[in-house]
C-alpha cells in the first residue's frame, strides 16, 4: 500500500467516527472533553458554532453519530451490550448547565452589505442560513406562515421531548442576530417573491404534507381518523387536547411513536401502534421505540390495515391482515399473507403516521426550476441550488423528510454557496474545513487529555416516572444527566480525535508500541496490497470502512507500519511507550467552513498596482 | 498522570485457546521499564508462547534474580506463581523449588549481570545438573538497573554511553551452555517475535535444561552507535542459522517449503519442532560444531540466533537422582519417614 497521507484533512477527520458521521461535522469529542471539566459554556458555544440549535438537538436530534461511535465497537466481545456513548444527551447537559453566553454569541452586523436574501420556512435549514449570513451584513427577510419561527421543531415535536423554552431560547438567539422575520406570511407565489430582486432565495419549507390511507371505510369513520402530522401540530398550537380511550396509531417511523406517546397523555389509555413490517425493519429509531413500549404502548408488527370498520357513521376498529416477510431470489423483501383469519382491533381514534409527501404548489412550473417525476425539485447535492441561479433548497424541501441535523448542515452549505454567488464566485469550489494538529504531549506520560479509559458501560438518562409524566403532555419526560452523570459519561469518550502519529524516522522498531497496544491496532510487517494485508495483520482489519494508516518503509527492516483504525482506544500507551517519540498523540482539530470571508476563494489582487 | 493500567478492552475478535483464555489473560502488571526496553517483547513473547501452548498459567513458576530483566515477572503470567530471589541466586531457587514440586513448569529469569557476574556459578551448575528447565538470559550487554555499567556480557571494545571502551573479554554465555551440557541451546533477540515465540515455545516443552541467550537493548544505557548489543547493531549482525515452528500433535503442518530446507525434530513428548534451515549445513544436533560455528562467527562479528543445539532425548536431574514420580511436596510423612526401625537398621549398618 502507498503511505497514508495524514496531512489530508479526511484522513484524520475519518478517524473521529462521531463528527465524520455527524451531517455538520460538531467536534464532538472537544465538547464532550469540556463536559467533563465543567465548562459547559464552551462546550454549548462548540455545539452552537456548527449545529446552531445545541439545546433542541441534545434532547431530538436522530443522532447519526451514536451508531458510529467507536465506543460501541470497542466494547464487542467485552461486556453484556456494546453501547455508544451518549453523544447526543450530553449535548443537552452542555444547554442545560452553561451559564449565559449571550456575550459570546455574533452580534448584528454593524453595517448591511448590501445583498438581500428571502428564506421561505422558519425551520432548522433557514434559521441556520440566517444564523450564517445575518451578522455578515446580508439583508435576511425570513417568511413563514405560521406565527412562530421553528418549523416542525415546534410545531410536530411533542413538547415532553422538547420544552417550547428551549426553542423559544435558540430560536431566539438566531432571530436575535437581526433577521427580519415576516411571522404569518405564506408565500403563494416563488414568481411574486423573486420580483421583488432578491439576490439570492433560499427554499426551507419543508415536508409538510401526511399521506392518508385510502382503505374502506375512511371517509365514513373520517371524523375519527386523523393525518398523524396534522393532529400532532393541533396539539401543538393547543386545538386538540383529547382524543378517545383506545387509539390505534398506524406507522413505524418516529411520527407514530410521537403520535402515540401524545395519546397516552391525552386520555388514551389502551394504545397500540400498528405496523406492516417486523419490529427491526421499523423506521423509528431504537431509543423511541423502547420509549414508547416504557409508556405501556405494545408495538403490534406484520399486520396491514385492510378497512377502518363503523357504524352509525362512527369509527369502530381496524380490520387486520396477517403477513410475514418473505424473501426472493434476489433478496428483496416481501410482505406475504399468512392466511391466518384477519384480525379486528376495536379502537376511538386512529392516527395514520405513514409518512410524509414534500408540496409546492406555490412554485409556478415556469420559473425554470426543474422538478423531476416525483415532483421533487432537481438540487445540486453539493450547492444545494436548484435548476434557477438565484434559488436554494434545504432541509425536507431539498431531498424529502430527513432530521434537523440533516436540515442544519443543508443550511451551512446553502449559505457559502449564497456567499459565494453574491461574491460573484464559483459554486462549486467549497472551502476546506479548517484543520490543526497538535501534539498532546506534556511529560513523559503525561499529556494535556485524559488517556485513561473508562470501563464504564452507558449511562441512563434519568426520567421521570410514568404516573407523573403520563399526567401532562408539557412535562418533560427525560431529565437529561446531572453534572455527576455527565461526567462519569463523558469518561466513556475515547478521545479520537487525539491521534495516533507516527514518525517512521524516529522508529527504532523495538516493538514495545505493538506489545503495549491493548487493542492490536499496530504491526509492523512487509508491505502489501490492502486486501492481503487486513488479513494478515495481528488482528485481521475486517471493517473496510475502516482506515489502515501506513508507513513508509522503515529504514533496517524495510518493514512499514501499519495500524488498524478501527478499534484503537486513543489510550496513548504506544506514545508512552515508544523510547523515541516515533508515536505522538496530536489533537486533531476539524472546524467546518461556514459563510464568510474564510469561505471566499484566495483573491487576486482586485486592481494591479501602478506602473 | 502516571502509567496507566492497561484497559482490560480488548480486541473484539481476540482467540481464545482451548482452555478459554485469551492471550490477555497471561498478561501480568503493567510493565515499569523504561519505554522500549528489548525485556518488554521477551515479556511478550512469553506471553504469546504460553498462550498458544495452552498452558495453564497455575502450572507455571517464574523465578529470577535481580536487575530489570529479573523484575519482568512482574509483567507477564500474572496468575502464575512466582519467586523473586535476591542477585544472582535464581538458579538455586529454582532448583529447590524444582526438586519439591517436579509437576511445574519452570521458567527462570534472569540478566547477563544477574547470571554472567554474580550469578555465574549458580548459572553454571543448574545447566550441568540438567534441572527441568527454561533459563532466559535477557541480555543487553549491561547492568541495566544500576544505570549501564558494562556487564560480564559486553564485546571487548564496545563502548559505553558515556564514550568508554570496555576492555575485558566477553563471556558468551551460549557458548557456556553447550559446553555445561545444556540440552537445548538457542539465542533470540528481542526484537525478532516471529523467531522468538517458537523457541520459548519449544524451550518450555523441552524436558530439561533449555537454556535461552535473548539479545534485548536496553534503550536508555547501551542502544548507541559503537554498542554491539543495540537495536540497529542487532539487526544488521544477525546470523540467523534457522527459525522453527513449534508444532505441537494436534496442530496440522500446512506451510509449504523447498525441499531440503526443513528439519523435523520429535520431542519427548510427540511433540515436533519443525526447523525452516537458512543455512543448510548447520546441524542442530552437534554440540560440538556448534560451538565452533559460534566462535567462528563471533569472531566476524556477528550474532549467531536459532536453535543452536537440541537434544532429542534429554535426561534431566530428577532421573540422575532417581527420585519418584510423586512431586516430594504432596508426600505424605509416611511415604517420607521409614520409620524407627528402619532408622535402627540403618545406623546398625554404620557401626
Ligand atoms: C412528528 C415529527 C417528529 C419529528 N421528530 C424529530 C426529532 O426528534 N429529531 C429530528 O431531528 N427531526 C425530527 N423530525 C423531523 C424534523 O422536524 C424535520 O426534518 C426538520 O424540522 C426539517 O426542517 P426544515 O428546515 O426542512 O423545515 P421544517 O421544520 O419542516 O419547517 C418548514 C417551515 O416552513 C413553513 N412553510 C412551509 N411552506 C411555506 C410557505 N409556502 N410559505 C411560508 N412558510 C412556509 C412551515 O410553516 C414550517 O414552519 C420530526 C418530524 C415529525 C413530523
Ligand atoms: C548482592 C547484590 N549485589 C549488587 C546488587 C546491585 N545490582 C542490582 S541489579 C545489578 C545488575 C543487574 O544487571 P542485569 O542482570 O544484566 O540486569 P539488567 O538490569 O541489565 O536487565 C546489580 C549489580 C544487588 N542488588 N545485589
Ligand atoms: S468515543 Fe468519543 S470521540 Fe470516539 S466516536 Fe465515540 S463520541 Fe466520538
Ligand atoms: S492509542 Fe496506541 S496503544 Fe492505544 S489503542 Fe490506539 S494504537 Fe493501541
Ligand atoms: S535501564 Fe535498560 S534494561 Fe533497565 S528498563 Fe531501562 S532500558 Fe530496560
Ligand atoms: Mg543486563
Amino acid at each position: 500500500m502507498k503511505a497514508t497521507d495524514i496531512a489530508a484533512p479526511d484522513y484524520f477527520h475519518r478517524v473521529v467516527d462521531c463528527q465524520w458521521a455527524c451531517p455538520a461535522h460538531t467536534p464532538v469529542p472537544e465538547y464532550i472533553r469540556l463536559i467533563a471539566q465543567g465548562r459547559y459554556g464552551d462546550a454549548y458555544l462548540i455545539n452552537w458554532k456548527s449545529n446552531v440549535f445545541p439545546g433542541i438537538l441534545g434532547r431530538t436530534c436522530d443522532r447519526p453519530c451514536e451508531p458510529a461511535c467507536r465506543r460501541g465497537r470497542v466494547e464487542e466481545g467485552n461486556g453484556e451490550k456494546p453501547e455508544p456513548v451518549a453523544i447526543c444527551r450530553l449535548k443537552r447537559v452542555a444547554a442545560d448547565y452553561k451559564d449565559d453566553i449571550r456575550a459570546r454569541l455574533p452580534r448584528p452586523a454593524a453595517a448591511r452589505n448590501g445583498k438581500r436574501v428571502a428564506l421561505i420556512g422558519a425551520g432548522p435549514s433557514s434559521l441556520t442560513v440566517a444564523r450564517d449570513l445575518a451578522p455578515l451584513g446580508y439583508e435576511v427577510v425570513l417568511f413563514d406562515g405560521d406565527a412562530r419561527a421553528g418549523g416542525m421543531i415546534r410545531t410536530q415535536i411533542p413538547r415532553f421531548r422538547l420544552p417550547e423554552a428551549v426553542i423559544d431560547e435558540e430560536v431566539g438567539y438566531v432571530l436575535d442576530l437581526g433577521v427580519d422575520f415576516r411571522a404569518g406570511q405564506r408565500i403563494d407565489s416563488l414568481t411574486q417573491l423573486l420580483r421583488e430582486n432578491y439576490d439570492a432565495v433560499f427554499v426551507g419549507t419543508g415536508a409538510p404534507r401526511g399521506r392518508d390511507l385510502d382503505i374502506p371505510g375512511r371517509r365514513e369513520a373520517a371524523a375519527n381518523i386523523h393525518i398523524g402530522i396534522d393532529w400532532l401540530s393541533s396539539v401543538s398550537f393547543g386545538h386538540i387536547d383529547r382524543i378517545g380511550r383506545r387509539v390505534i396509531v398506524l406507522g413505524g417511523g418516529n411520527t407514530a411513536m410521537d403520535c402515540c406517546r401524545s395519546s397516552r397523555r391525552l386520555g388514551g389509555e389502551d394504545v397500540k401502534v400498528v405496523v406492516r413490517s417486523g419490529f427491526d425493519e421499523m423506521k423509528a429509531s431504537p431509543w423511541e421505540k423502547e420509549d414508547a413500549m416504557h409508556e405501556g404502548i405494545p408495538i403490534l408488527n406484520f399486520m396491514v390495515p385492510k378497512a377502518f370498520t363503523h357504524e352509525h357513521g362512527k369509527l369502530t376498529g381496524v380490520l387486520f391482515e396477517k403477513v410475514a416477510a418473505q424473501y426472493d431470489d434476489r433478496g428483496r423483501r416481501q410482505l406475504l399473507p399468512t392466511g391466518e383469519p384477519d384480525v379486528h382491533l376495536p379502537c376511538d381514534d386512529v392516527l395514520v403516521a405513514i409518512g410524509q409527501e414534500n408540496a409546492f404548489p406555490w412554485i409556478e412550473r415556469d420559473l425554470g426550476i426543474e422538478f423531476d417525476k416525483w415532483g421533487m425539485p432537481v438540487v445540486d447535492k453539493v450547492t444545494l441550488r436548484s435548476t434557477h441561479p438565484r434559488v436554494f433548497f434545504g432541509g425536507d424541501a431539498a431531498f424529502g423528510p430527513k432530521n434537523i441535523i440533516w436540515a442544519v448542515a443543508h443550511g451551512h452549505e446553502a449559505a457559502v454557496s449564497i456567499d459565494k454567488l453574491c461574491h460573484g464566485e464559483d459554486l462549486h469550489q467549497r472551502p476546506a474545513p479548517g484543520v490543526s494538529l497538535t501534539s498532546q504531549k506534556m511529560g513523559i506520560h503525561e499529556w494535556s487529555y485524559d488517556n485513561a479509559v473508562s470501563g464504564d458501560v452507558r449511562y441512563r438518562v434519568p426520567m421521570k416516572e410514568n404516573r407523573i409524566a403520563l399526567k401532562d403532555i408539557k412535562v418533560e419526560v427525560e431529565l437529561g444527566f446531572d453534572p455527576k452523570l455527565a461526567f462519569a459519561e463523558a469518561q466513556r469518550c475515547l478521545n479520537c480525535d487525539v491521534q495516533t502519529v507516527f514518525t517512521p524516522k524516529l522508529c527504532i522498531e523495538c516493538d514495545a508500541c505493538v506489545d503495549i497496544c491493548p487493542m492490536d491496532c499496530i504491526n509492523f510487517t512487509d508491505n502489501g496490497d490492502e486486501p492481503a494485508l487486513r488479513q494478515r495483520l495481528r488482528a485481521p482489519a475486517d471493517d473496510p470502512e475502516q482506515a489502515l494508516y501506513v508507513s513508509d518503509a522503515l529504514k533496517i527492516t524495510g518493514h512499514v507500519m501499519v495500524k488498524d483504525e478501527d478499534v484503537c482506544l486513543h489510550c496513548g500507551l504506544c506514545a508512552e511507550r515508544c523510547p523515541t517519540g516515533a508515536w505522538d498523540m496530536q489533537k486533531f482539530y476539524l472546524e467546518m467552513t461556514h459563510a464568510g470571508p474564510g469561505c471566499r476563494n484566495k483573491r487576486r489582487e482586485a486592481n494591479p498596482l501602478p506602473a | 498522570m502516571t502509567y496507566l493500567a492497561k484497559p482490560k478492552l480488548h480486541h473484539p475478535g481476540l482467540d481464545k485457546n482451548t482452555l478459554g483464555y485469551t492471550r490477555r489473560d497471561y498478561e501480568g502488571a503493567i510493565s515499569t521499564l523504561c519505554a522500549g526496553c528489548g525485556h518488554d517483547s521477551i515479556s511478550a513473547a512469553i506471553i504469546q508462547a504460553c498462550f498458544e501452548l495452552e498452558l495453564p498459567p497455575h502450572r507455571i513458576a517464574k523465578l529470577s534474580g535481580i536487575g530489570c530483566s529479573s523484575k519482568t515477572p512482574t509483567y507477564f503470567l500474572g496468575s502464575s506463581h512466582g519467586f523473586n530471589s535476591v542477585h544472582g541466586r535464581m538458579p538455586s531457587v529454582l532448583t529447590g523449588a524444582n526438586l519439591a514440586n517436579r509437576d511445574l513448569i519452570y521458567l527462570g529469569v534472569s540478566g547477563d549481570g544477574d547470571s554472567a557476574s554474580i550469578g555465574f556459578g549458580q548459572f553454571a551448575h543448574s545447566l550441568r545438573r540438567g534441572v527441568n528447565m527454561v533459563y532466559i538470559v535477557e541480555n543487553n550487554g549491561v547492568y541495566g538497573l544500576t544505570k549501564g555499567q558494562f556487564s560480564a556480557t559486553a564485546d571487548k571494545g564496545s563502548k559505553s554511553k558515556k564514550g568508554a571502551i570496555n576492555a575485558d573479554a566477553p563471556i558468551d554465555l551460549v557458548a557456556m551452555a553447550l559446553q555445561l551440557g545444556a540440552s537445548f541451546v538457542a539465542r533470540g533477540f528481542s526484537g525478532d517475535k516471529t523467531q522468538l515465540v517458537p523457541l520459548i515455545k519449544a524451550a518450555l516443552l523441552h524436558p530439561g535444561a533449555a537454556f535461552l541467550d535473548v539479545l534485548s537493548p536496553c534503550v536508555a544505557f547501551n542502544n548507541h552507535p559503537g554498542s554491539t548489543k543495540s537495536y540497529d547493531y542487532v539487526r544488521e549482525h544477525n546470523e540467523a542459522v534457522n527459525y522453527l515452528d513449534f508444532i505441537t500433535p494436534r496442530s496440522e503442518i500446512t506451510a509449504q517449503y523447498p525441499p531440503g530446507s526443513v528439519e523435523e525434530v520429535m520431542q519427548h513428548d510427540g511433540s515436533v519442532v519443525r526447523l525452516r534451515k537458512l543455512h543448510a549445513d548447520y546441524d542442530p544436533h552437534d554440540r560440538i560444531a556448534a560451538m565452533s560455528y559460534l566462535q567462528q562467527h563471533q569472531i566476524a562479528g556477528e550474532v549467531v540466533t536459532g536453535l543452536l543445539y537440541v537434544d532429542p532425548q534429554p535426561d534431566e536431574l530428577h532421573a540422575h537422582l532417581n527420585t519418584v514420580d510423586m512431586p516430594f511436596n504432596q508426600l505424605a510423612e509416611s511415604e517420607l519417614c521409614p520409620g524407627s526401625a528402619a532408622l535402627q537398621k540403618f545406623n546398625a549398618a554404620l557401626r
